[in-house]
This record gives structure tokens, C-alpha cells and sequence, in this order.
């Protein structure tokens, strides 16, 4: 009985002390946590005794509730976040534990930067696991139904606001054209209309480029161009996406980015033709805004090793260039890069549209990356959907709006440096 | 079964030398705090000490979590909520939205509990006669009460939105949709009405009751007087139901000042503002944003008990009041 009881022992001790949970935190846009969950299968079988949760959640959740878990010192192992800069106090340094960091620095050195604290800052948090890019689909059956040449690759704006508008009164939809409700989407034409976004000491500021793409938005909205219920539907800063009203063809264009590729894949199907087209053009740019979801270790995690092991093996190039291949997304691993990914499940929709994304990222201003990488760039994101929903309902006027996501904008800078 | 009562008590007994030993160390008088310990220790925990840490957090300032690191910045907090440069123009306000949602919560209050009051009563009144299929109707008018008000908002976002069933129907009828939830008035008259839908249930419930206490033998009285149905209601169902009515405004009145996630879901809170309510304030200023400022959604939040507390109060003296006239007559 004894011996029994010893062994008993012996044994929940062993497995107790072999057993690592490595808890990963992901949301996803189309399939990624469910190809993530696949290649967390094989690291656990070439690893045994660790075992990868994998807790699927929405968008919101990273965005909202995942920065208050950390602030209190509570979180997973792994998270898949995009706010980079702004979480970057929280993640773990895990080049100790690599096998080889220097073919990160090689395959992700271009990004890495992108999740330390400080530029000063030499360690290794985790890799981009894709790289995006804003950008407009286009609904293209609609275009030929009303016959209505698409514009070129450097068409603007207001060359594409007016065939939209032509498209979309002949083929009777509801509205020409929606925006993601997002600071960060607005950025983009607000760059190509000339804003400058920060000022020569590096500070956030507003210029008449961003009150006149303010201005010419809530024209678009009130008018009925824009589909208002996308930014009006809504109140506070709270994120929507304008992908469902084009899955439905309520409109005939909308400002995206490129993490939507799968999704339009998958649920569009052969409904009607789609195609991602070039950024538009304003005055001074013809830019979308570059960004992505990164995988990053967390201080929070109880098994420091085996997440730093795990994301390892997510980083080597089979194993990444499987993720990027089957979720149609631009892969932030240089070599890859360089030697393309096979994107065997992609349509030819998918296809011409990651060509489109791939290609656009020439035509980035810098400003666009610089603001990328800006850790309070949230601080001038979030009033402007706020603000600028007040515009369009009628509680404020454009100027007003400028006025209040200044003075937001400088409070919560202000706030975050005490 | 009495050995069950047997075995409880000896149970019990167990501790009876304890109770004796604290009534000798404690004296009678002040036994009766031993038996609320529990409860005062649950409550200390997890109702006055957040208090006492809300109150830290609304006089420190900065975005970090834990209130030792925050730095202390005494009344900035209330400062900046209460800064406006034209006190009759809240556009001109530093935080205009806190304004606006202490407004649209004021406007809510009054507007849905005057309903909802009104309704929970005619529909108390209806119940309470006999008519077909009461049992059913009962049910029917308490359902919702049982739903979350998650499933609630989605449902009737579900109903009005653009594409919504409401819409569809007006389109086949050879009308034009209506944007419920994007217009103004539409979605302020939306929540409200949602609102009263939901939570209608729970006040006819303790409406009815109190109808049910009032004794028959008032309204046979009436009866045999000829007193008309309106002099019957005014004067005998109206007065006696009054207690309940009061603990009904009471409760309706809270809820309505802490009105959230209904709203939440069904509008977000939009469009524009117009939705925005004190509660969805504080949730988006302490932890929705980028930047959490959680001084800021804490100071919010004592105004917010504040306006609380004025209204028990208020509902203390009604009943007192009420109380006190009964014992009178």
C-alpha cells in the first residue's frame, strides 16, 4: 500500500513537473487562430509535455479588455496584438531562449523594432505575424453593370467619390462608398490630403490636411455618399468595419485593408467580382497606412520558455510560410519575401488583391510608417472617430470636431506621460 | 425526518458552549455583531473597500493601474469634468460628452420611468382581472424579465436595423425604410422603448401584488355604494397601492440612472452621442480607450453615486412620509 502510494507520488510529481501550459491569446480576421491551432498540434507533438491553449477571442477583446488584464498583471503566455507600440511596457524579452536569434534578426529585423519600448531597446518580444496595409475593394460586377469605367491607378478621392456615386445611382445601391470606422483608416486619406500629423518636435498635431478630409468626409456622409450607418450606426470610438455592407453590395467601395483578403474570399464566393485597386490619391500622397498583428511573448506568462519555444517554431520559415499561405496574408519574414509565398488555396480575386497590397507598399508616405510606429498614435485615432461621428449626426460642426480631438488628443498624451 | 432534525440539532449544540462563552466576553447587547460579521466582512470587502479605492482613483491622475503608482492630483479629475467655458453651452465643456451623457441620462430617467410606471400599472390593473387566459399573460408581460439584456439588444437591433425586419415589412407595405438606429430621435425613442419592454415584467409583478393585498371586501364596499370604476381606483386601489408604487419609482428610477448594456449593444451608444449614457461614459473613459483614464471614469463614478444617493434619500423620506400618513389615518 505504501510503495503504491509512493509511486502514485513519484508519478503526479514527475508529470506535474513536465507539463507546461502555454496559454496564447488570438483573435482572428479570417482563419488565422484556426491555422495557428494546426501548427500548435505539431509543436506539441515534436515537443511533449507542453500543451498550447489557444483561447480564440473577439477583435474587442485584444483592443479593450486585454491592456486592463495586463495592467494588472494578469495574461496569457502569447498574444496575438496590433497595438504594438502602445503594449510594448508588457512584453517579454525572449532572445534567451531562441535557438538561433540571429536568424530573427535576418528575417524580421526590418520589424522588430516595431514591439521594443525604446529605439535603444536591442531585444527580441515576438515577430510580426503579418504584414497589412489599408486599402479600398471595389465591387467590380457593379462598376459593369453601370457601366462605368473603374478609374485609374492614380485616380483621387473625389475621381473615385464621383464614379462611385454614378455606379451606385444606376445600380440603385444604397451608397457609393464606406470607411472602417477607425482612426487608423481615416489616416490614410487624411496623409494623402496633405496631413502632416506630427510636428517638427514630433508631437501629434492637426493640419488643414486632416480638417479638410474631416470637412470632406462628414460632406460625404451628411450627402448620403457614404453609407452612414457604418460611423453614425455607432457612438464613442468604438471600431466597425465596413467589409459586411460590401459582402452584401450595399456599396460599391469601401476603405479596408489588406487582413480582410480571406474573409472576401470566403464569404463572397462567386456573388459578384471584387478587386482591391491602389489607395486613392489626394494632393500630396497616395498612401494607405502599413501596420499588422504581431505574436509577442508577455511577462505575464507562467512558462516564459516554452512560449519563447513556441513562437520559435511559428517564426521558422516552413512554419510561417504555411500561416501566410493559407491565410492569404503579406508576410512580414524577409526571406520569405523574397521568395514568395504560395498562396494555394487563393482564388484569383485573392491573388491580383495581394498583388495590389503587396505592390501599394512603394507608394507608403513615410509619415504613414512613422505614425505606424508612434506609441500614442491612438491618442489622435480614437477622438477622431468620436469627433468626427458628431460632425456627421449634426451635434457639432467640422471646426468643433478639429477643435475637441485636439484637446482629447492632448489630454490623453498628457495623461499617459505622468 | 426527525432524525435529520435530531442530528441538526446536535449539530448545532456543538456550539452552544461558543455562543455562551462570546455572549459572556461580548455582552448581550453586542452579541447580535458576531452574527453579522460574515456579511459586514463580504460587504467591507467587496462594496466599501472599492469605494474607498474609487475615491483613490478619482484623486490621482495618470494610466497606471495600481493606485500606489498613481501620482496624487487632489480635485483635477472633478476639474476637468466640470470645465466649461459657457455653463449653458456644453459644446464650450473640456469633457462635453460627460455633460451630454449626464443630459441623456436625466432625459432617459424621467421619460422612461414616467412610462414604464404608467404602463407596469394599466397592465397590473388589466392582470388583475379575470379575464381570458390570465396565467398566460402573465407569462407573456414576464418573459422578457428572464432574458439577458444582451439578447434583448440584439433582438431588437436584429428588428430595426437598416436591413432590419421593421424595414422590410415598410418596404413590402411600398414605404421607405426608416434608419432607426442612425437617427437621433429615433434611437433615443428606441432605447427608451427597449428598455420598458425589458424590464416592464419585474414592476408589474410587484404591482400586482400589491394589488392582490388590497381586501376585497373595500371594492364590495364600493360596489355597494355605486361608487363609479374611476372613484374606485382614485380612491381605494390607488392609495393602497401607493407603497408599492413608490418602492416601483424607486427602483425604476436607479436602474434607469444606471442604464448600460442594453443600450450598449443595441446602439453603442450613437449615433453620435445621442445614446450615450453616464454608465457607458465612465465604461469608455476607464477602459475602452487606448489611454485608460481611469481617475477620470472614477470621478465620474462618485458623481454619478452621488446623484444616487440623492435619490434614496429622496425615496427614504417618501416612504417615511408614506408610512407615517398610513399610520395616521
Amino acid at each position: 500500500m505504501r510503495s503504491a502510494l509512493s509511486l502514485f507520488a513519484l508519478l503526479a510529481l514527475s508529470s506535474a513537473a513536465g507539463a507546461a501550459d502555454v496559454r496564447v491569446m488570438c483573435y482572428q480576421d479570417g482563419n488565422e487562430c484556426d491555422v495557428t491551432a494546426e501548427l500548435a498540434k505539431r509543436f506539441e507533438a515534436q515537443n511533449p509535455g507542453t500543451k498550447v491553449i489557444l483561447d480564440v477571442v473577439p477583435y474587442k477583446t485584444i483592443v479593450e479588455q486585454l491592456p486592463v488584464q495586463l495592467a494588472a498583471g494578469q495574461g496569457p503566455d502569447i498574444a496575438r496584438v496590433t497595438d504594438l507600440g502602445g503594449l510594448s511596457r508588457y512584453y517579454l524579452d525572449i532572445t534567451p531562449n531562441l535557438k538561433d536569434a540571429r536568424y530573427w534578426e535576418a528575417n524580421f529585423g526590418a520589424t522588430l523594432p516595431w514591439l521594443r519600448p525604446t529605439p535603444s531597446d536591442k531585444g527580441i518580444y515576438g515577430f510580426m505575424s503579418q504584414l497589412t496595409m489599408t486599402g479600398p475593394y471595389v465591387n467590380k460586377t457593379l462598376f459593369e453593370q453601370a457601366k462605368v469605367t473603374l478609374p485609374g491607378p492614380k485616380a483621387t478621392w473625389d475621381e473615385w467619390i464621383d464614379a462611385t456615386k454614378r455606379v451606385a445611382r444606376a445600380t440603385q445601391t444604397p451608397a457609393a462608398m464606406a470607411w472602417d470606422r477607425s482612426g487608423h483608416r481615416f489616416a490614410g486619406p487624411a496623409i494623402s490630403h496633405g496631413a502632416k500629423i506630427f510636428d517638427a518636435k514630433g508631437e501629434l498635431m492637426l493640419d488643414d490636411g486632416y480638417r479638410t478630409t474631416v470637412a470632406k468626409f462628414v460632406g460625404w456622409n451628411k450627402d448620403g455618399t457614404m453609407l452612414k450607418e457604418v460611423w453614425a450606426g455607432s457612438g464613442g470610438s468604438t471600431y466597425a468595419d465596413s467589409i459586411g455592407e460590401f459582402k452584401n453590395a450595399r456599396v460599391v467601395m469601401v476603405l479596408s485593408g489588406s487582413w480582410q483578403i480571406n474573409r472576401l474570399q470566403k464569404d463572397i464566393g462567386n456573388a459578384f467580382d471584387w478587386v482591391a485597386v491602389p489607395n486613392p490619391c489626394g494632393p500630396a500622397a497616395c498612401t494607405g497606412i502599413p501596420g499588422g498583428a504581431a505574436w509577442v511573448a508577455l511577462k505575464t506568462a507562467k512558462s516564459p520558455k516554452e512560449a519563447a519555444m513556441f513562437l520559435d517554431f511559428m517564426a521558422q520559415e516552413a512554419n510561417y510560410a504555411e500561416f501566410a499561405g493559407r491565410t492569404n496574408n503579406i508576410p512580414a519574414h524577409a526571406g520569405l519575401a523574397k521568395k514568395g509565398v504560395n498562396y494555394a488555396g487563393a482564388t484569383p480575386a485573392a491573388r491580383a488583391a495581394l498583388t495590389t497590397f503587396g505592390s501599394g507598399v512603394a507608394n507608403l508616405a513615410p509619415v504613414a510608417y512613422q505614425f505606424q510606429g508612434y506609441k500614442f498614435n491612438r491618442a489622435i485615432m480614437l477622438p477622431t472617430v468620436t469627433r468626427v461621428t458628431q460632425a456627421i449626426v449634426g451635434e457639432m460642426s467640422v471646426d468643433e470636431a478639429i477643435a475637441k480631438i485636439a484637446a482629447d488628443m492632448a489630454d490623453a498624451v498628457r495623461q499617459a506621460q505622468k | 425526518m426527525e432524525l435529520v432534525s435530531r442530528l441538526l440539532g446536535g449539530f448545532f449544540n456543538l456550539f452552544e458552549p461558543l455562543f455562551r462563552a462570546g455572549q459572556r466576553w461580548l455582552g448581550f447587547s453586542r452579541l447580535g455583531w458576531l452574527f453579522v460579521a460574515p456579511n459586514l466582512i463580504v460587504f467591507g470587502l467587496f462594496t466599501f473597500l472599492p469605494i474607498v479605492i474609487n475615491f483613490v482613483y478619482a484623486t490621482t491622475g495618470g494610466v497606471k493601474l495600481y493606485p500606489f503608482d498613481r501620482p496624487f492630483t487632489g480635485m483635477e479629475n472633478f476639474g476637468i469634468l466640470f470645465e466649461c467655458r459657457d455653463y449653458f453651452d456644453i459644446r464650450t465643456c473640456r469633457k462635453d460628452v460627460f455633460w451630454r451623457a449626464m443630459i441623456n441620462t436625466a432625459q432617459f430617467s424621467v421619460i422612461q420611468v414616467t412610462l414604464m410606471v404608467g404602463f407596469s400599472l394599466v397592465t397590473a390593473l388589466v392582470l388583475n382581472r379575470k379575464i381570458i387566459g390570465r396565467g398566460f399573460w402573465r407569462g407573456v408581460f414576464f418573459y422578457p424579465v428572464l432574458l439577458s439584456p444582451v439578447v434583448v439588444a440584439l433582438i431588437w437591433k436584429w428588428l430595426l436595423q437598416t436591413q432590419g425586419v421593421f424595414n422590410a415589412g415598410l418596404v413590402a407595405a411600398g414605404s421607405t425604410p426608416v434608419n432607426w438606429l442612425t437617427e437621433a430621435h429615433w434611437a433615443f425613442s428606441w432605447t427608451v422603448f427597449v428598455s420598458i419592454w425589458a424590464h416592464m415584467g419585474f414592476y408589474t409583478l410587484i404591482l400586482l401584488a400589491g394589488l392582490q393585498a388590497i381586501p376585497k371586501e373595500m371594492y364590495e364596499a364600493a360596489e355597494m355604494d355605486a361608487a363609479p370604476p374611476w372613484r374606485t381606483l382614485t380612491r381605494i386601489t390607488l392609495p393602497l397601492l401607493m407603497p408599492n408604487l413608490i418602492v416601483v419609482l424607486v427602483l425604476a428610477m436607479i436602474r434607469a440612472v444606471q442604464i448600460f448594456d442594453e443600450v450598449y449593444v443595441l446602439t453603442g451608444g450613437g449615433p453620435g452621442s445621442a445614446t450615450t449614457f453616464i454608465v457607458q461614459f465612465i465604461y469608455q473613459t476607464g477602459f475602452a480607450e487606448q489611454i485608460h483614464l481611469y481617475g477620470l471614469a472614477a470621478a465620474a463614478s462618485l458623481v454619478l453615486a452621488i446623484g444616487l444617493m440623492a435619490l434614496t434619500i429622496v425615496q427614504l423620506r417618501i416612504t417615511k412620509a408614506s408610512s407615517a400618513g398610513q399610520r395616521a389615518r
